[in-house]
């Protein structure tokens, strides 16, 4: 803590007090929040200095760096298996996982509704502090802005990450080639069914966990067990699902896929909630799961690289990438006959035809 | 999940499959039309097309409630949650995207104020008016006649409620009239033009209104009639049954859907709805035009819960673009391929006729689930 | 055009509600429409109502006449007999 403590009438009253415009005005009480919540919460060097910015140290030689950034704006803010704290640094970890870094640093912004209890943002908080901890990586600075009540959703949370990239490795959605292998890490659509079950209007009752998590483990699990370049392309499917993420590679590669639908694991209660609903499981947000495509020789160690990782007990081959000029990604279906899985044409909604 | 996934074994499908392949006559073809958009759906969410033999082919109906929704009735909804503020609209999740006059849909008016809301149920409909005693809640209900009981129950329950801010816009239309009217179409009637050789009856709707009410149309036009259930070997099982039907020389009512439909149906269903809705004399369908004694409107009794009565509501028909051909394609003449306007000015995000709208359109469902073939060069099948 | 499901009630509830069970997925529906329905029935369900009940003999029939339909009873078709979807076209 710096030497000069400010002097603080009392401490925040993390059980009944709100957010203030005062705590965004950039004074005393502004001074009070980062220092009593979130530089104790995130507790390192980086925040305890309290300056305007942290100096990071250079990468490794070879290495060079990467960076990505992510809004979260979720409803309901707390949900069967984390949080908006928990998923905005999952989400940007995630993006540099995918990229082939190993994610270091990330920098936090918050936008607060005036009159959000402090309970729910300590609660967001320490939940982040923890994803971050697991993760490896260090919340080193960050903003807060206060909003006049009733524009703004409670809070948002900007995440912006930084990671260093080996020399080697270089996967990107352009990279699939005719032949690869689709590999998938797990079960789909959790995350997006565990958030429907929480709205009222549909009011289901199912035992549905986000699968948020962070995927960096996973990822290195795979660099090691494989030649860089026989990684092609990897991603995490978030919102539009499976499906949007397939046709965004298979448009930046110009490849096509032909996927088998009995091998994409689904949960069965996930698979019981979006026939109830009328939803596709392809199209719904997942927020820890990889897709890999890999070079078709080293499929087997690939599968067998996520299956001995805990986040990928689940993960399956799913298909593979072809030549089509079209781009189109296709499903041999159950049934034993063909459909696409096109792109997804606004939010996917409830329907009863 | 019990008596869905059996009903969707790969297995037996290649097995029905081959039944089917071993039982057409390959000196002649089949039409068949699915009336259903259900059933139009699960055809080509599963690529059933690809497990039929090549003289088999589906044409798909006009079953689709959304899709036969006039504009105009959309705008009806739209205009009265933006003109009133104490009003809150509520509808299935189907109707929101559907495109309206004047570049709105409801989620659109949604965005410019208007309070416009998603329901599962007609019960949320009628409970959020309970709880939200100052507000005018609308309900604007779809449906064939497997959704109508519900809106009908929830008309009676408000009525002896006595609640005074729960109305309704009854959009909902009746299956035996609208294929009364592909039937009587005279592209249907000409020979050597549009030839459909047998039904494949809806699923749920017949779980209402039974068996019974298809007698007419296997007597009178002397076309088989095959009740199939909602899953892919339902529907492969039906096509199964009139390619034996068809085979034979008969023109019968079956019933493939025996777990769940009977002859006369849900009688207790039935009573519920005639003692709310009565028929209007006349409903205009898109895609098909003016049908007679189609369509259901509210009862003078519960004229207090009928929002177009409460509100003066009026209904002003809106044409489609001229160059359109849904109506064609509600028919089985053409196939979405053959309109001008098919993935090109008309796609599921900007949809310009009601076989686009819902993803059980005809159009909508090829774009979706098969429009890869086209590009294979294959005769279109879905 | 209707999605329904098959669901199973597993408890009955006041009024014409009921809860029922589809693939570990639980919701309150209405049995409005349906008479005598028990916990242990499998209705099909439909925006949020019970529309009939479910006959599991039927079902089971009908499964029977799926399996029995594809044994080719003359060995008619050489090989698998299923059309390959390019020959077929």
């Amino acid at each position: 803590m710096p030497s000069a403590r400010l002097a603080h009438a009392r401490p925040l009253d993390l059980r009944n007090g709100r957010i203030e415009l005062a705590f965004g005005a950039g004074g005393r009480a502004m001074a009070q929040l980062i220092t009593e919540l979130f530089a104790r919460a995130f507790a390192n060097d980086w925040l305890a200095r309290g300056d305007d910015g942290a100096v990071l140290p250079a990468p490794g030689p070879g290495e060079r760096l990467v960076m990505a950034t992510d809004a979260h704006v979720v409803s309901p803010l707390f949900f069967r298996g984390g949080d908006i704290g928990s998923l905005s640094v999952h989400g940007t970890v995630n993006d540099l996982a995918v990229m082939g870094a190993r994610p270091l640093y990330l920098a936090a912004s918050f936008i607060l509704e005036e009159g959000f209890p402090l309970a729910d943002l300590a609660r967001i908080v320490d939940s982040m502090a923890a994803a971050a901890r697991a993760a490896g990586v260090a919340v080193v600075t960050g903003d807060t802005k206060v909003v006049e009540q009733g524009k703004g959703d409670g809070v948002f949370i900007t995440t912006t990450g930084i990671g260093a990239l080996p020399a080697g490795r270089d996967p990107g959605g352009a990279q699939a080639r005719p032949g690869d292998v689709v590999l998938l890490s797990g079960r789909i659509g959790d995350h997006g069914m565990a958030i429907m079950a929480q709205r009222e209007s549909l009011a289901f009752d199912a035992e549905i966990v986000s699968d948020s998590a962070p995927l960096n483990g996973l990822v290195e699990a795979l660099y090691a067990a494989v030649p860089a370049a026989a990684i092609r392309v990897l991603r995490d499917p978030t919102r539009g699902g499976l499906a949007t993420t397939l046709n965004e590679i298979a448009t930046q590669s110009g490849v096509g896929m032909t996927l088998e639908e009995a091998a994409i694991p689904v949960a069965p209660q996930v698979h019981a909630a979006c026939e109830l609903l009328g939803l596709d499981p392809l199209y719904v947000a997942n927020e820890g799961k990889l897709v890999v495509l890999c070079a078709p020789a080293h499929a087997d160690a690939v599968l067998a690289a996520l299956r001995a990782h805990p986040l990928g007990t689940e993960a399956a081959r799913i298909g593979a990438a072809t030549a089509d000029a079209q781009h189109f990604v296709q499903v041999r279906t159950a049934l034993g006959g063909r459909r696409m899985v096109d792109w997804l044409a606004g939010e996917q909604l409830p329907r009863i035809c | 999940m019990k008596y869905v996934d059996e009903f969707r074994d790969g297995t037996l499908a290649a097995g029905l499959a081959r039944a089917i392949a071993r039982e057409v006559d390959r000196g002649r073809d089949y039409a068949f039309m699915e009336f259903c958009g259900g059933h139009t759906h699960a055809i080509s969410r599963y690529g059933v097309a690809d497990l039929l033999p090549a003289n088999v082919r589906m044409i798909h109906g006009p079953g689709c409630p959304v899709c036969v929704l006039p504009i105009g009735r959309v705008d009806m909804a739209i205009g009265l949650a933006l003109a009133r503020p104490e009003v809150i609209l509520c509808t299935y999740g189907d109707c929101l995207r559907v495109p309206a006059s004047e570049g709105l849909s409801l989620l659109k008016a949604k965005a410019r104020g208007a309070d416009v809301r998603m329901v599962y149920s007609a019960a949320d409909a009628l409970a959020l008016a309970v709880r939200e005693p100052a507000r005018e809640v609308v309900f604007f209900a779809i449906g064939f006649e497997t959704t109508t009981p519900p809106t009908a129950l929830v008309l009676r329950q408000a009525a002896a409620q006595g609640l005074a801010n729960f109305s309704v816009i009854c959009n909902h239309v009746l299956t035996p009239p609208a294929i009364a009217a592909i039937l009587g179409a005279p592209e249907v009637r000409r020979l050597g033009s549009v030839r459909i050789d047998g039904f494949i009856g809806p699923a749920h709707v017949s779980t209402l209104i039974g068996s019974r009410p298809y007698e007419a149309f296997a007597a009178q036009y002397r076309k088989p009639v095959v009740i199939a259930g909602f899953e892919p070997l339902d529907v492969m099982q039906a096509i199964l049954m009139l390619v034996r039907q068809v085979n034979d020389g008969r023109a019968e009512v079956e019933n493939e859907f025996t777990r769940a439909v009977s002859r006369d149906g849900n009688a207790k269903a039935q009573a519920v709805v005639a003692e709310v809705l009565e028929l209007r004399p006349s409903f205009e369908w898109r895609g098909l035009g003016a049908l007679p004694d189609s369509a259901l409107r509210i009862r003078s009794a519960f004229a207090a819960w009928d929002a177009e009565a409460k509100f003066g509501l009026e209904d002003r028909p809106v044409a489609d673009n001229r160059a359109c051909e849904c109506g064609a394609i509600l028919r089985g003449v053409k196939q979405p391929v053959d309109c001008k306007l098919f993935a090109t000015a008309c796609t599921p995000e900007n949809p310009m006729g009601s076989c686009m709208v819902s993803s059980e359109g005809a159009c909508a469902a090829h774009y979706n689930y098969g429009r890869f073939r086209d590009s294979e060069a294959l005769p279109a099948q879905d | 055009m209707c999605l329904a499901l098959p669901a199973r009630i597993v408890e009955l509830l006041t009024g014409d509600q009921c809860r029922v069970e589809l693939g570990g997925v639980r919701k309150e529906i209405s049995l409005a429409l349906v008479d005598d329905a028990a916990v242990g029935d499998y209705v099909i369900v439909h925006v949020g109502y019970a529309l009939t009940r479910l006959d599991p003999e039927e079902a089971a029939q009908t499964l029977a006449l799926f399996a029995e339909a594809g044994i080719d009873p003359a060995g008619v078709l050489a090989g698998d007999g299923l059309p390959a979807p390019e020959a077929a076209r």
